[in-house]
């Protein structure tokens, strides 16, 4: 493939082979398309079976012309894995099970009638099966960096290209010129997603102007998703790669770059195949390489693999990592869009930014500035996780509240329990509690209350998490995450762990709230990157919305939520207490004891728990069947 | 983050060694080749001792303590053998908030080892580990490459997870 020609008829012939999944109107050769989720959360839950089964199945029957499976990327409720839709009619089957493939390959493909008993729940109702985008969780998605996900084979770059795939960088080689890209980019007011929020087009303007003649200069994207418990960025990876290599491409043209590089963590092995497949093919395409499109415009990308270390999800670490020294940062300026990457001109933006651009470019930055709020536009993917029903990928335009993100499309909080508060950002991020509940969500927004954005990890917290348990978690991380090259950040982080750790432990004072506010301070202020920067945020944002949890563990030396362990003891009701004994046995500390009471209408004497003894394993409650433990 | 350094001798084969120079030499002259050529070595050898790291330093020229350098700085680099059935447990947030911290403790205290280390015959080694991306299934660990997850954090449930891994 060399012309647009080419491409367009590409997509000519794809557009009928996705047409029953987009609803597109193109006649299909396929009755039905059966789309498993290949994504990291459901191959969890053995996916790979369920196509293995469901591809047997249909050939045993002879339904392979008629019916066809296709592995996608993630479709973002993770936690009803393995996800099956069927299409036209958008059936969706949860947490599938191989034995139940025959009964819904004979009752649903063959006779017609979807099992029921198999749908997601939710989708069954008494005006017949609703479809899948017509579920609370997708009802009031916008999935503009998502559209593929969980909707094209990700390992077949016909199919992207039957999704407009490849027709902007078309575009953009043939008809724009760099700067009509970079102006266009800046107007649509796109800012990175990646978590600081700088505007993309700046970014490329200073990398296309600042070094006037430079020989070489460099694309990269941050596919180094550290923030534990997020997941978005993968999830583009497994689901549409070729999304960020066109992005990519478009990028070097715009600022003059001939190679680019992805830096992506070795713990996806998932995006990291795909992403090898993807670059394979585009290069089989011509979509990479010398004069693509047949013009005077080459680009080749290469991948490197990150090593696990959250700092070099920083900019300067990160290019110093692909240089392959110790991932530290370095100091700004010079900023990379003048000495970045092997000393030369470089831009980095993040998987999720870059999902953005060719759709920007086709639809124009009119469109894309009519979504979101002011000063934030488009759509922000959060991977939502935790204490809540839904766990799993959601993308929803800029200004969603986080009530609706919480409570609409991630289905509330299991087992009852109450609302206390969404941690967003990870280590850099706070914690937003119950009264911001209704906070428009956008870049500004979250600052103003003390957290950030970030790359878009969404915790729910119940009231079962204990705040200081929480930032202590974090500091944790960013003790062990600290590069080691300035001392507040390596020294400083260290020594606040310590005085979290000391006040969970029941030996804190009031003074120690003082020296932990002076400590966040001063190591915001001085440290090197963005990391130390960052680093205090949660216990800043936990202390500002949670101090009296703090002061419970320091006055009162309790944890009020029931977690910090030194502070806890165990109870046995001496009332409800029948004496049977299975406690006892199944303490590990033979802490347990029978007593000489005996309550009142029961025939042994009841146990008792000597705290001296109690190692707080919580064994004796669990097995309690009258309820006569506690925890206090 | 500072790391646990094998005792044991090394044991490395001149096959093995065959392959890490034939890897050496097909990245060498790529800029920034020192990260993909450990990382290849690491899957030859299953981890990275100081012999190993001395080959790649004498083969690029470099100094031994810029290798070790990048060797000790990132967490995926180890510098002891892992175990047969290789242990890691997520941390990660989603999973930490859903008491993953239990199913450590009960791991370490059925194996018998901490964080880092392996059992005496060589068949687990126990690891914590950030993030899995498995966040749906939180709390979760991983055995080589199954997952496990949705666990309650109940003794018996480790009992009967690990008693698969008994040969």
């Amino acid at each position: 493939m060399k012309t647009l020609q080419d491409l367009a008829e590409i997509r000519e012939k794809m557009r009928k082979e996705v047409a029953l999944r987009t609803g597109e109107d193109a006649a299909s050769k396929y009755d039905k398309q059966v789309l498993v989720c290949g994504g990291t959360g459901c191959t969890s839950s053995n996916s790979m079976k369920v196509i293995e089964k469901l591809e047997a199945e249909l050939s045993a029957n002879g339904l392979t012309d008629k019916i066809q499976v296709v592995k996608t990327g993630c479709f973002g409720l993770c936690a009803l894995g393995p996800i099956m839709i069927v299409y036209p009619e958008g059936t969706f089957y949860s947490k599938v099970n191989v034995d139940e493939i025959p009964r819904i390959v004979k009752e649903h493909f063959i006779d017609g009638n979807p099992v029921k008993e198999f749908l997601y729940e939710e989708t069954v109702t008494d005006n017949g099966i609703k479809p899948l985008q017509e579920t609370a969780f997708y009802k009031k998605q916008l999935r503009l960096a998502l559209r593929n996900c969980g909707v094209i084979d990700p390992e077949n770059i016909d199919e992207y290209i039957g999704r407009q795939g490849y027709e902007a960088l078309g575009k953009v080689l043939t008809t724009m010129k760099p700067e009509d890209v970079i102006q266009s980019i800046l107007d649509s007011g796109l800012r990175g997603r990646g978590g600081g929020g700088f505007p993309t087009g700046m970014k490329w303007k200073l990398a296309r102007n600042i070094v006037p003649n430079a020989d070489m200069k460099y694309v990269c994207c941050n596919a180094d998703e550290g923030d534990p418990g997020a997941f978005m960025d993968r999830s583009i990876l497994e689901g549409d790669p070729h999304v960020v290599l066109e992005a990519m491409s478009i990028a070097g043209y715009a600022i003059g770059a001939k190679q680019g590089y992805i830096y992506v963590r070795a713990e996806y092995p998932i995006a990291v195949n795909r992403l090898r497949i993807a670059i394979d093919q585009a290069r089989k395409a011509g979509m990479l390489g010398q004069n693509i499109f047949g013009t005077d415009f080459s680009f080749d990308i290469d991948l490197r693999l990150g090593a696990g270390a959250f700092v070099c999800g920083e900019e300067t670490a990160l290019m110093t990592s692909i240089e392959g020294n110790r991932g530290e940062p370095r100091p700004r300026p010079p900023f990379p869009a003048e000495k970045g990457l092997f000393q030369k001109p470089t831009i980095l933006n993040n998987v999720e930014t870059y999902a953005n651009i060719p759709q920007i470019i086709l639809n124009g930055a009119d469109w894309f500035t009519s979504l979101g709020t002011e000063k934030s536009k488009g759509t922000k993917v959060f991977a939502v996780g935790g204490k809540i029903n839904n766990t799993g990928l959601v993308e929803v335009p800029m200004g969603t509240t986080l009530r609706e993100v919480v409570e609409e499309i991630g289905g509330g909080i299991p087992n009852g329990k109450k609302f206390k508060a969404a941690q967003t950002g990870g280590p850099s991020g706070g914690c937003i509690p119950a009264e911001h509940f209704d906070v428009k969500i956008d870049y500004d927004n979250l600052i103003a209350i003390g957290s950030m954005m970030g790359s878009g990890g969404l915790i729910v917290l119940d009231e079962d998490n204990c705040m200081v348990d929480i930032a202590k978690f974090f500091l944790q991380f960013t003790v062990d995450e600290s590069c080691g090259k300035c001392t507040p950040c390596r020294i400083g982080t260290k020594r606040m762990y310590e005085i979290l750790e000391k006040i969970t432990n029941g030996n804190g004072t009031m003074e120690d709230l003082d020296k932990l506010e002076e400590l966040c301070n001063y190591i915001k202020a001085n440290s090197l990157c963005g990391l130390g920067q960052t680093a205090p945020n949660p216990v800043l944002s936990t202390l500002r919305y949670f101090r009296d949890e703090y002061i419970a563990h320091i006055v009162d030396k309790k944890c009020p939520a029931g977690v910090c362990k030194s502070l806890l003891h165990f109870e046995i009701d001496k009332d409800k207490c029948i004496g049977c004994g299975m406690c006892a046995k199944q303490c590990p500390a033979s802490a347990i004891d029978r007593t000489d009471y005996t309550a009142e209408g029961h025939k042994l004497a009841s146990m008792a728990i000597d705290t001296a003894k109690c190692v707080k394993c919580g064994a004796c409650m669990s097995k309690c069947k009258f309820g006569a433990i506690s925890k206090k | 983050m500072s790391k646990k350094i094998a005792t044991i001798p090394f044991q490395g084969t001149p096959q093995q060694e065959q392959e890490l120079l034939a890897v050496i030499a097909s990245l060498k002259d790529q800029q920034g080749c020192l990260m993909p050529i450990m990382q290849k070595a690491q899957d030859i050898y299953g981890y990275l001792p100081i012999e190993v790291q001395t080959i790649i330093a004498e083969q690029l020229n470099i100094p031994l303590e810029k290798v070790f350098g990048v060797s000790t700085f990132y967490a995926q680099f180890t510098l002891s053998p892992k175990g047969k059935y290789r242990i890691s447990v997520c941390l990660g947030t989603a999973c930490y908030v859903k008491g993953s911290g239990r199913v450590l403790e009960l791991l370490e205290e059925k194996l018998g080892i901490g964080v880092g280390e392996i059992t005496p015959d060589g068949k687990f080694s126990l690891d914590d580990c950030r993030c899995v991306g498995a966040c749906g299934l939180a709390p979760v660990f991983m055995i080589n490459d199954d997952v496990y997850g949705r666990l309650t954090g109940k003794a018996e449930e480790i009992d009967e997870i690990l008693a698969k891994y008994a040969d």
